[in-house]
């Protein structure tokens, strides 16, 4: 009795202080009451199904594969024939740089790790034009979730070598303080969240995250309006969490961009083994999604497909948009990887000399007449030394001091961690011959409370 | 489940012992179910308020029980910061165990939402709208249903701050809220208390509430608060049973902090949520049967990072401890307790701690009776530690 008393209460106050502006997103069903012979039905879970009195179950095969867009072709030759460049050919070749250095610097820290100067690599090699094309296009302070073969993010919104060499060789300079492995970058000053291991993860995170830009902007109407951008690669896609994400985004009306690097690998999985559908952006659609399948070897592609998706993704108040960037993954998975192991080397090299972002966006610039061997030659070479010099720094450099491993697991550190971090101590003050601390910042006095 | 819980309550009046003619009529005396509208642990009047530390004693109050109270904070929250939002499976019209009721109409649908049925994604958007500042309170419907989100409960929220590192990006707005425990019928996935591996976890701080006084303020120290993520679960038999006053004003309660409820010398129970109610009837049981003994009760209150030292300091004085809680005793709460305190207080232990916990087994719906700790086993235990 007394809750049902206090409901009501509550139920009257509500009326009286409803809010006025807030717009009612809520669907309902239409009128139970049809016309007799009525062709639709009023299901409440699909509200638009006509009757049909054929019996026949939809084949995937009946449907076309959807189109992959692009606006050069590999020659370089443009192929959409409205396609203006929307940059100075000081951009483009910014770009293109920011493209050669990723690819310089993954060949080099590839190296590194076979020599055993770095414990581990994942290169991006013939997907570079995927995350600084669609980079270029969004806004510096749209916030990003990345999973790991998206190094190009960070060159385009502006990382040095020496801070891509920070996280990757743990020193004192890693934003993330050495606690995660080599590539798993973030950073505060690019709007770029931490790059976790666990696969797709960060996908309903982003929708999560596009939501709080959302409501942000509609508390206070003076706040930009930014959107969210979230890659992943095709086998990620298979994780529950890329369902999650997807259908939250859509039923939250989420102004975010998924992007999806289908390079026909999940370590060694072919897609064949992955899926059955029509890739991943046919999943888009059944989740109420606009959708987009692009030539990620198409920089100018991956440009204008994410700026009109970024575009779209604020209209309406919001709304979420799936890009499927095609490509290949010309590399090995990662350091741990031979992946001729499990494709033929033929297939790889053929890849590589087909088609590759980075010589696709060259022949556009040497045909276009702003770019020659000789600057290629100097772009390299300029380049190669930029990221050996601070690769060299970066190596001398001391790690963050030890008691960073017991930092931030909270905001403060709690009477477990500080009881451990004096139990540390005690155990390389009594057993200094068996603990290296001179590499790292200050040694144990870091320990001392 | 409303009517689960509903249907618990009316059980509640009754004394569940069948009689027969033939059978001698010997009542219980120790197993009887718990008398919510006397029992010490509830501030059934103001005039105890300020028995309870913290709890503001001078404006006004109002009898809540543990889902209305759990609903008073949300609201004062929602009200207090507009970057608090309430979601997950069905919240909107007021959740199936009514903690949301009304907010959807005083916040608007874009604070207060349903999510698609996915746990998963409830707190892997809860992270992502933390991660931009936001304050999330979500709801998984039952403890028992999070298992799907312990991907991003434990691999990404937890971990969030420690591997932005110096970004400073972090989730200390997330608040993941559950009923958890029995309910007398609730079987295999409307019963566990899982609090023990989130105990395994560095990165988020548990909290589980006793009464609709102490879920307000530790709901809204979760909330307003905390720079850490926090797990809060709530007792699901004590969402109708449990009323008391309530004061209507904001306040927070520590979290962190262990509340010793009720001093004594010979004994310490260490307990949590709604095995507090059980020990109490031990308590006054044994000490009623034993006069001279004297019983500590000490209510955990956050389980992890919990506080080591009011319980050490408690068992320094007794010599004997008793652990008591819902979940198995294998790796359970108790555990953890009864380590800790072999390692600091060994010496000045009289008998061996004891852990009174569930069995290691699932909850079978015909035997959660005999599955959960009860009066008589705690009253054993107290005994069996006195007389060890």
């Amino acid at each position: 009795m007394k809750s049902r008393a206090l409901r009501h209460v509550a139920l009257r106050r509500a009326v009286l202080s409803r809010p006025q502006a807030v717009p009612f997103a809520l669907r309902s069903a239409s009128s139970l009451s049809q016309r007799p012979n009525s062709d639709f039905v009023s299901f409440p879970g699909a509200l638009k199904s006509a009757f049909t009195t054929t019996l026949k179950f939809e084949a995937p095969e009946s449907y076309p594969a959807l189109p992959t867009y692009r606006v050069v072709d590999q020659h370089g030759a443009v192929v959409d024939e409205s396609f203006k460049p929307d940059i100075s050919d000081e951009e483009v070749i910014r770009l293109y740089k920011d493209m050669v250095f990723i690819s310089i610097m993954d060949l080099i820290m590839f190296d590194a790790q076979r020599q055993g100067r770095l414990s581990f690599y994942m290169v991006s090699a013939g997907e570079e034009a995927v995350s600084i094309g669609s980079s270029s296009v969004l806004d510096r302070e749209d916030v990003m979730f990345c999973q790991y073969r998206e190094q190009g993010v960070f060159k385009e919104r502006g990382w040095t070598a020496k801070e891509f060499m920070g996280q990757l060789f743990a020193n004192k300079r890693d934003p993330g303080r050495g606690r995660s492995m080599p590539v798993h970058y973030g950073s505060k000053e690019l709007n770029i969240h931490s790059i976790s291991s666990p696969l797709a993860t960060q996908l309903p995170q982003a929708s999560g995250a596009a939501y709080a830009l959302k409501m942000q902007r509609l508390q206070d109407p003076n706040v930009k309006p930014r959107v969210v951008a979230a890659f992943f690669g095709e086998g990620a896609a298979s994780e529950g969490d890329f369902h999650a994400a997807l259908n939250i985004a859509a039923t939250r009306s989420c102004p975010v961009i998924f992007i999806c690097r289908n390079n026909g690998y999940a370590i060694s999985t072919p897609t064949l083994d992955q899926y059955r559908g029509d890739g991943i952006a046919s999943r888009g659609i059944g989740y109420g999604i606009d959708t987009i399948r692009i030539d990620g070897n198409d920089i100018w592609a991956v440009r204008e497909a994410t700026k009109k998706a970024r575009e779209m993704a604020l209209q309406d108040g919001g709304k979420p948009v799936l890009i499927e960037a095609m490509t290949y993954r010309v590399s090995h998975h990662s350091t741990s990887d031979d992946s001729f192991a499990y494709r033929a080397r033929v297939e790889v090299e053929d890849w590589k000399r087909r088609d590759n972002p980075i010589t696709r966006l060259r022949k556009w610039m040497e045909a276009k007449g702003i770019w020659d061997e000789t600057k290629e030659k100097e772009a390299r070479d300029s380049l190669r030394k930029e990221i050996l010099k601070a690769f060299s720094e970066a190596e001398r450099e001391k790690k963050p001091p030890i008691r960073a491993m017991f930092e931030d697991v909270y905001e403060e550190l709690t009477e477990d961690l500080k009881a451990q971090m004096a139990e540390l101590k005690e155990m390389l003050d009594k057993y200094p011959e068996e603990y290296d601390v001179a590499e790292y910042e200050g040694g144990k006095d870091s320990l001392k409370p | 489940m409303a009517s689960i819980s509903r249907a618990s309550r009316s059980k509640m009046g009754f004394h569940h012992v069948r009689r027969f003619a033939s059978q001698a009529t010997k009542p219980r005396r120790l197993n009887v179910p718990i008398d919510f509208a006397k029992t010490p642990l509830l501030h059934h009047s103001r005039e105890t308020l300020s028995q309870t530390p913290g709890l503001p004693t001078d404006g006004p109050s109002t009898r809540k029980n543990l889902f209305q109270s759990v609903n008073d904070a949300l609201r004062t929250a929602l009200g207090a910061s507009n970057k608090v939002l309430c979601f997950g499976e069905d919240v909107a019209f007021g959740g199936v165990f009514r903690c949301t009721t009304g907010l959807q109409n005083d916040f608007g649908p874009h604070r207060v939402f349903n999510t698609p049925i996915t746990e998963q994604g409830i707190v892997g958007a809860a992270i992502g709208a933390a991660a931009e500042g936001m304050k999330p309170v979500v709801e998984i419907q039952f403890a028992d249903y999070v298992f799907p989100a312990f991907d991003q409960i434990v691999n990404e929220a937890a971990k969030f701050r420690y591997r932005e590192g110096k970004t400073g990006g972090n989730v200390g707005g997330l608040v993941i809220r559950m009923p958890c425990g029995g309910v007398g019928h609730g079987a295999l996935y409307h019963t566990q208390s899982p609090e023990s591996l989130f105990g395994h976890v560095p990165g988020f701080r548990v909290v589980v509430p006793r009464s609709p006084s102490q879920a307000k303020g530790l709901l809204l120290s979760a909330i307003l608060e905390s720079q850490d993520p926090v797990i809060f679960m709530e007792p699901k038999i004590l969402y109708r049973a449990a009323v008391e006053e309530v004061p209507d004003e904001s306040y927070t309660l520590p979290i962190s902090k262990a509340e010793v409820i009720r001093p004594g010398n010979d004994i310490t129970i260490i307990s949590y949520g709604r095995p507090l109610y059980t020990c109490m009837a031990a308590i006054e049981a044994a000490e009623r049967d034993r006069p001279g003994l004297s019983v500590e009760l000490i209510d955990l209150r956050t389980i992890f990072p919990w506080d080591r030292q009011t319980i050490l300091d408690s068992v320094a004085k007794t010599g004997r401890a008793l652990v008591v809680h819902e979940s198995m005793v294998n790796f359970g709460v108790g555990s953890e307790i009864a380590a800790t305190i072999q390692e600091h207080n060994l010496l000045k232990m009289k008998a061996p701690v004891k852990r009174v916990a569930g069995w290691t087994t699932h909850t079978g719906l015909a035997y959660e009776k005999y599955i959960f700790p009860d009066v008589a086993r705690v009253y054993d235990a107290i005994l069996e530690s006195k007389d060890y």
